[in-house]
């Protein structure tokens, strides 16, 4: 397999805590790419170690062939990968309008026809023209969701890196904005490197997944394996028992 | 089953320069020692319905009901001496995320004691005791350190924990849960969900769950009420969930993906106007 993105040995601290402990993964282009542990696993760190957010200590990270610097990221890097936060009420500028909010990315990468971009930006996110002017406060959770995945999308990425982008969402948000997501990734044959803590979400969304725990992958398995209960490691287990749903008397 | 609260035609409505913002729309209700789970979006009310019964609705909205009684107290009339002097005694009140509501510069324990001795006549060493004895029964390891730590120190499941312990320690009648699991990793919501069913069940306490997941509440509650612009659209047994009739509780189920069921793309809710008339 010819990765896209793989970390290798990747590691991660923060001051004496080690966030990443010489993790490995691969990514496939074009593939979805799940990833769940609890909090404090060490999944977020990861990706946004991919994104050049959290200070790298050893094992590096390649880009389609090419090694990153575990710092610095040029603005092509930006081009090819985007992020999606988790938070929609946190990762939009209170004081811009959405149509000043989807021009940055364009200015900050020269790329001209801002105009006919931008709308088909607000289209292809299912909002609309209609939203261009409007300020994120005039807008519910699912629509910033969407203006910030519009935001990810406007300078075509062929990587998308999603930090929980529906965990801060109604359960019925939930399933337009991973429609989207799914859609945007088929017509534009984008690779996903997918966070969350649901596994649900995860096994819907994702063809492989890596569980992690206390910095260290336990587990990679494919969504098939997962749904079947082709589990070996207990933890995987625990997390299966959890996104049942709640049993009376399963918790002594 | 004696009735503990009773809900009837429920009005919450906030003005706003652009006119009335009706959040709650007459709702019914009933509770005795059991658990009611209110489920709906954002917006549909259910946390409004929570605080008007706790009197938390801020001073500017207008609450109106034909009747809004607990245990033998109208709480629309109660004055404000006797409405703060039932709630955290006999009414509690959980928050969906520890992080914003605890106390960020008062220890775990001093804000228990202090719960603890606004509402009891207690000493400082029993109230200490009681606190340490709360915190274990909410599952704490080690309660007596955690009694001195800051709100920052521990995890958010623990937090939540340390509020459980902090709204049980007066001995509630009524229990308030406004998503008090949310904010936490799933297999922490599981353990915080037991201790919280293990309590009620012992105390014998009414609880009302208020959460947008129509499955974890069906799977804890007894009765679920699915709300809807500010409305009761449905009540429900929770084990006939299966048997739901209205579209927006059948959209509300369908919706979420779930291990085992290949649906591509999700089914998403088709909202239609006559359900918020």
């Amino acid at each position: 397999m010819t990765a896209i993105v793989s970390a290798e040995n990747l590691t991660v601290t923060y001051d004496d805590f080690l966030a990443l402990d010489t993790v490995s993964i691969d990514v496939a282009p074009g593939e979805s790419f799940g990833l769940v542990g609890e909090s404090g696993s060490g999944k977020s760190t990861l990706l946004r170690a991919i994104a050049g957010l959290s200070p790298v200590t050893s094992g590096r990270i390649v880009l389609d062939g090419k090694p990153l610097d575990a710092k610095y990221r040029d603005k092509a890097f930006y081009r090819q990968v985007q992020m999606v936060f988790q938070d929609p009420y946190g990762s939009l500028h209170p004081r811009q309008t959405v149509d000043r909010l989807l021009q940055e990315p364009l200015a900050i990468h020269g790329v001209a026809d801002a105009e006919r971009r931008i709308l088909r930006a607000l289209d292809e996110v299912g909002l609309g023209s209609s939203f261009r002017f409007r300020y994120s406060h005039q807008l519910s959770g699912g629509q910033r969701q969407r203006i910030a995945i519009a935001r990810a999308l406007i300078i075509e990425p062929q990587i998308m890196l999603l930090d929980e982008p529906t965990s801060a969402l109604d359960a019925s948000v939930q399933a337009e904005v991973l429609n989207l997501l799914e859609q945007v990734r088929r017509d534009r044959k984008l690779t996903y490197i997918m966070v969350s803590h649901d596994l649900g979400v995860v096994t819907h969304m994702c063809e492989r997944l890596a569980v992690m725990k206390n910095g260290k992958v336990v587990e990679r398995l494919s969504s098939a394996d997962l749904v079947a209960g082709r589990l070996s490691e207990d933890y995987t287990k625990n997390l299966m028992v959890a996104s049942k749903g709640f049993v009376r008397n399963a918790v002594a | 089953m004696s009735t503990m609260l009773t809900v009837d035609d429920l009005r919450v409505s906030f003005p706003t320069r652009t006119g009335l913002i009706e959040a709650v729309r007459g709702v019914s209700f009933t509770l005795g020692r059991e658990r009611l789970g209110i489920v709906g979006e954002s917006g549909s009310g259910k946390s409004q319905t929570g605080r008007a019964i706790m009197g938390l609705t801020p001073a500017h909205a207008k609450v109106s009901a034909s009747k809004l009684n607990f245990a033998g107290i109208d709480l629309l009339t109660a004055p404000a001496k006797v409405r703060r002097s039932l709630r955290g005694s006999r009414i509690a009140m959980i928050l969906q995320d520890p992080k914003y509501s605890l106390n960020p510069v008062m220890s775990i324990g001093r804000q228990i004691v202090e719960t603890l001795r606004t509402h009891e006549n207690v000493g400082k060493r029993e109230a200490r005791d009681r606190a340490i004895a709360m915190l274990e029964a909410v599952q704490i390891r080690d309660a007596g350190r955690v009694f001195d730590l800051h709100p920052h120190e521990v995890s958010g499941g623990m937090g939540q924990r340390a509020m459980i312990a902090m709204m049980l320690i007066a001995g509630p009648e009524l229990l308030v849960a406004d998503e008090p699991t949310s904010a936490l990793d799933v297999t922490v919501q599981l353990e915080v969900l037991g201790i919280l069913d293990k309590l009620v069940s012992e105390r014998g306490m009414g609880l009302i769950f208020i959460s947008h997941d129509l499955r974890l509440v069906s799977s804890f509650c007894d009765r679920v009420i699915v709300m809807y612009a500010g409305k009761i659209v449905e009540e429900l047994v929770a084990s006939d969930l299966g048997n739901a009739k209205h579209p927006y509780t059948q959209g509300l189920l369908n919706c979420m993906p779930t291990l085992g069921t290949d649906r591509h793309p999700l089914p998403v809710l088709d909202r239609q106007p006559e359900w918020a008339l």
